[in-house]
């Protein structure tokens, strides 16, 4: 293989993407030279198995996904501005839009929402870490190998080019030729461990480790909706990692279970891919429902409407959603029966989702409501959300859909719930949470100005495509024709205005971290739930004393009792798990065993499998017992972080 | 508060704005009885979405201001501990089982009578439909009409008041036929054959295109469909019969594969010796590949885009 297949040349703007690339990647190793700060990278981040570092460097790596994301989406949208233009060429739309939808869904909302469950789960049930530490060190690093995996392959190879969805026979090998597909198939895949693994963690935690005296339904709404998350994973991925598996080893090995060459079924992989895609789609909007209630009842100064209806309503969108796949393909001609099966049971979703929204309407009435930047993106899903979910019941409608299918309503409708949704969600609960994961508390004024860019251009941008739709355009055009100019073009100026919204966003977090003050009391909004009981900047062990729970809102009741997480009498040594650079290091050479496959080099990637299996080994026989903090410790930390006066 | 009741209101004008324009955009606009009862069931639904969106945004405007927090708030108007009330939940959930039950009716009906060819709209028109095959190939539309004996590539004309019987399939890979204004699309499958009815009422043309993406051709794989009375369309038949020229196997093998083309007519058919909505008709696809991949399927084989070019 000569040099010039192995780096993707030709391409002005890939050429850019490259000089980028050496330039952030040398000033990051001079920086880290520079400062001397290799050490303190790998002893605090890159071995950590705490779980508050790890949802940190989670939401990191997704706030830079949402970046490359957003960055294809505005090439895209600057693409599709002008009718007949050549920005882009066919491939390279191909390939943009491919990488966008791949990115945004598993590379971005996912881990966004790992990331903050994270963080806030084990704070919220009063737990001291997750069930497995070291276990939720490695999904983080397979997260984080298998994006690095996906996206280096706009320099290295070329990208994948064959939609999100990458639908046989176009993904096979006969038809994709090339790494780009090989690429898809193992960033997944290797990123996919790590989601099932937190899954069984996550659900075992929340099971197993809740505080003293907290039943199933004392839990936060947020943990709720995290929990049942877990369930969607570890029911859903396994399916992916089937799907992906006979894919890879029908274009590297040539099988033939999706081919057309060998008679293979290529429908079966549109059935694989949407029985996990559909419930994917749940995994990133549930823990967003779940972020939402928190926010309002917070920010509402009042309980949750309905919790009982809550939390049932979500259990149930998370059976539904494992019933409705075919509504990705009413189109395929299954006949009327099965797609009028498949209508009804995706229409009932929106009775559990209408009940939901009207919950949260409930909760608003007779409030006080505060608008904090948090409350404001969490408002405005109300409205927004509701267009995406009437939208989505109009696409539910199989014979309406036979007209909606692969057009720009489509496109229009899963943005208004993935953004409204998800993305809201995401900002909302970064913006919440903020203080505790850092210890000072985002600027409101930014804050709000990068809200209001990032609402109004969302909603320039997306509402328009319904009617691009409805005129006839399809999604996955490469370019327009002159007749949908005008909607275009606006929805293109949206667009920037996101864009310019998400800036501001980010540089809100420089001059925050920068001039805002110091966040001392540890509840920075009045908060209603465990975790603002422990103090700020948390310490590693979360709750010096476990706090006894009696009843939903357990730190509300605590405040009105006068109780604390930290009682000097109570407290006991607590053990706690060492850092391990094992989770890193396996990661790696997985990520090098997967790098040699998309290459098909197989000799090679059979070692690295092989280094992976003794990393495994070598694991097994770690008898790592972790180690204690001591009372002293604790009282030293807790009165630090307090602020109560030394004896 | 003020700017965001601002904002609504001028998303709301937009909206009523697009709606009027309706009547413009390609699905408001059916041409063929098909197209019809899809529009038809779209703006029954669109009665429900506009009341939810309604009912849940004058619920939404009015709580969030009369409950912000200003200064002038009575305190009984606060109450920090509700968190529930039967009747009420009750309610919200009823009501939109009720909007489900009522969109779900019609979709059902409709799907069933989708499955047949519509019935014919105007008196003694033809109601037995004419049959046309719709193969789909990298990049490019090839019609099939078996009774007439002719063949198209990237056009199509049809008679208007008779149901066409559109039998898709596709040599290779996944592809849609839709043609908005005639009515909604359905997949093109290697192996397989769906059928979708579709009709014209009025003679005109109409934008036709593959909507389901397949690759680096994707956006041109697009055809104009000509609808024209049963008189005139008879005569172009029998014009492209006595002129176009015969299609060979050769010529069609060399069409299938991937590329872009002009509009082509002859008169004979490819269903002489192949039907790709069959298996034996996969097995031919099979063996094209075969000779234009030859074994290989590592990564050393050409691309698609090279193999066109070595082809010329
Ligand atoms: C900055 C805001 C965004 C803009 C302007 C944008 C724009 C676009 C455009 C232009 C397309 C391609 C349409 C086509 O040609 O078919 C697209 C596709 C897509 N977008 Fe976005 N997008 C944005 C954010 C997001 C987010 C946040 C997500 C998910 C969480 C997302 C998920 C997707 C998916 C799944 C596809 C389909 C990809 C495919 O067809 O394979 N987008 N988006
Ligand atoms: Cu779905
Ligand atoms: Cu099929």
């Amino acid at each position: 293989m000569k040099l010039d297949e192995f780096f993707v040349t030709g391409e002005p703007l890939i050429y850019g993407g490259m000089v980028a690339i050496v330039l952030v990647t040398s000033a990051i190793i001079f920086i880290l030279t520079y400062f001397k700060k290799w050490k303190w990278l790998w002893q605090e981040w890159l071995t950590t198995v705490d779980h508050k570092k790890i949802g940190i460097m989670y939401i990191l790596s997704a706030l830079a996904m949402l970046f490359r994301g957003g960055m294809d989406a505005l090439m895209m949208r600057a693409q599709l501005a002008v009718p007949n233009w050549n920005f882009l060429n066919a491939q390279h739309y191909n390939e943009i839009f491919t990488t966008h939808g791949t990115v945004m869904i598993i590379f971005m909302a996912m881990p966004f929402l790992i990331g903050l469950m994270n963080i806030v789960v084990p704070l919220q049930i009063g737990a001291r870490d997750f069930a497995f530490p070291f276990v939720n060190a490695i999904s983080f690093w397979s997260f984080f190998f298998g994006a690095m995996l996906f996206n280096i392959s706009f320099v290295i190879g070329g990208s994948p080019d064959a939609g999100w969805t990458s639908y046989t026979p176009l993904a096979g090998a006969a038809m994709s030729p090339g790494p780009g597909e090989n690429f898809y198939l193992l960033g997944l895949q290797l990123a996919g461990i790590g989601t099932l693994a937190t899954g069984i963690n996550l659900m075992v935690t929340i099971l197993k480790m809740r505080a003293p005296g907290m039943k199933m339904f004392q839990m936060p709404i947020f943990t709720w909706s995290s929990l049942i998350t877990c369930f969607i994973i570890i029911f859903a991925f396994p399916i992916l990692t089937i799907a992906l598996a006979l894919l890879t080893i029908d274009r590297i090995f040539g099988s033939q279970f999706f081919t057309l060459t060998g008679e293979g079924l290529p429908m079966m992989w549109a059935n694989l891919f949407w029985m996990w895609g559909h419930p994917e789609v749940y995994i990133v909007i549930l823990p967003a429902f779940g972020i939402f209630s928190e926010v309002i009842s917070t920010f509402a100064h009042k309980r949750l409407f309905g919790y009982n209806a809550m939390v049932w309503s979500i259990i149930i969108i998370a059976g539904l959603s494992f019933l409705v796949w075919v509504h990705h393909f009413f189109t395929m001609g299954a006949g009327a029966f099965v797609n009028s099966v498949f209508s009804v049971s995706t229409m009932l979703i929106a009775v559990p989702t209408g009940v939901k929204i009207f919950n949260w309407l409930g909760t608003l009435y007779k409030s006080k409501i505060e608008f904090s930047t948090a409350m404001l993106w969490a408002l405005a899903f109300v409205p927004s959300f509701v267009i995406g979910g009437v939208t989505g019941v109009m696409l539910g409608m199989a014979s309406a859909d036979y007209q909606f299918h692969n057009s720009y309503f489509l496109i229009a409708h899963f943005h208004y719930v993935l953004i409204a949704g998800t993305v809201f969600a995401c900002f909302a609960g970064l913006t919440y949470w903020y203080p505790k994961m850092f210890g000072l508390k985002l600027n409101e004024r930014l804050g709000k100005w990068a809200f209001w860019f990032f609402l109004i251009g969302f909603h320039v941008c997306f509402l328009p495509q319904y009617f691009i739709g409805w005129d006839g355009m399809p999604r996955r055009i490469f370019y327009i024709m002159p007749e949908w100019f005008t909607l275009n073009f606006i929805s293109t100026i949206g667009a920037f205005g996101m864009g310019i919204g998400f800036a501001i966003f980010i540089y809100n977090v420089y001059y925050s971290y920068r001039y805002s003050p110091r966040e001392e009391t540890g509840d920075a909004w009045g908060g209603r739930t465990l975790e603002w009981a422990t103090p700020t900047p948390v310490p590693p062990y979360n709750f010096a004393t476990l706090p006894e729970v009696h009843q939903l809102d357990a730190f509300m009741e605590m405040k009105e009792k006068g109780e604390t997480t930290f009682e000097e009498k109570k407290l006991q040594p607590i053990h706690m798990p060492n850092n391990s650079g094992k989770p890193f290091i396996m990661m790696l050479i997985l990520f090098f065993a997967s790098f040699a496959l998309v290459f098909e080099w197989i000799p090679l990637a059979a070692i690295f499998l092989a280094g992976g299996f003794i990393m495994m080994i070598i694991r097994s026989f770690d008898y790592d017992e972790g180690y204690h903090i001591s009372v002293a410790e604790i009282k030293r930390l807790e009165r630090e972080r307090r602020g109560l006066d030394h004896e | 508060m003020r700017v965001n009741k601002k904002g609504l209101t001028l998303i709301l004008v937009a909206i009523l704005c697009l709606l009027s324009g309706c009547e413009q955009m390609a699905i408001f606009d059916p041409k063929g009885p098909v197209a019809e009862s899809q529009r038809n069931l779209i703006v029954y639904s669109l009665y429900f979405m506009g009341g939810i969106i309604l009912v849940v945004y004058v619920a939404f405007t009015i709580i969030v201001i009369k409950y912000r927090n200003h200064k002038n708030r009575t305190e009984e108007s606060y109450d920090g501990n509700m968190h529930g009330n039967n009747l009420i939940e009750t309610i919200w959930t009823v009501i939109p089982i009720l909007i489900v039950t009522a969109l779900a009716i019609p979709t059902v009906t409709t799907l069933f009578d989708l499955e047949k060819p519509p019935e014919a709209s105007v008196e003694n028109s033809s109601k037995d439909p004419l049959v046309v095959y719709a193969t789909s190939a990298d990049w490019k539309w090839i019609f099939s009409y078996p009774e007439e004996g002719i063949e198209t590539v990237n056009y199509l004309h049809i008679p208007t008041d008779r149901p066409i019987e559109f039998r898709l399939s596709s040599t290779g890979s996944m592809a849609a036929l839709w043609i908005p204004q005639l009515g909604g699309q359905k997949y093109n499958m290697a192996g397989m054959e769906t059928i979708l009815y579709l009709q014209a009422d009025e003679p005109g043309v109409y934008k036709g295109m593959n909507s389901n993406f397949n690759g680096e051709g994707f956006a041109e794989q697009k055809f104009k469909v000509h609808a024209e009375d049963p008189g005139a369309f008879q005569d172009w038949v029998k014009d492209k019969k006595a002129n176009a020229p015969k299609l060979t196997q050769k010529q069609y093998d060399q069409l299938i594969k991937p590329g872009l083309t002009d509009k082509q007519t002859y008169s004979s058919t490819h269903l002489d010796w192949v039907n790709h909505g069959t298996h034996a008709g996969m097995d031919y696809e099979i063996s094209r590949f075969r000779d234009l991949y030859k074994e290989s399927i590592g990564l050393e084989r050409k691309t698609v885009k090279e193999s066109i070019e070595n082809e010329k």
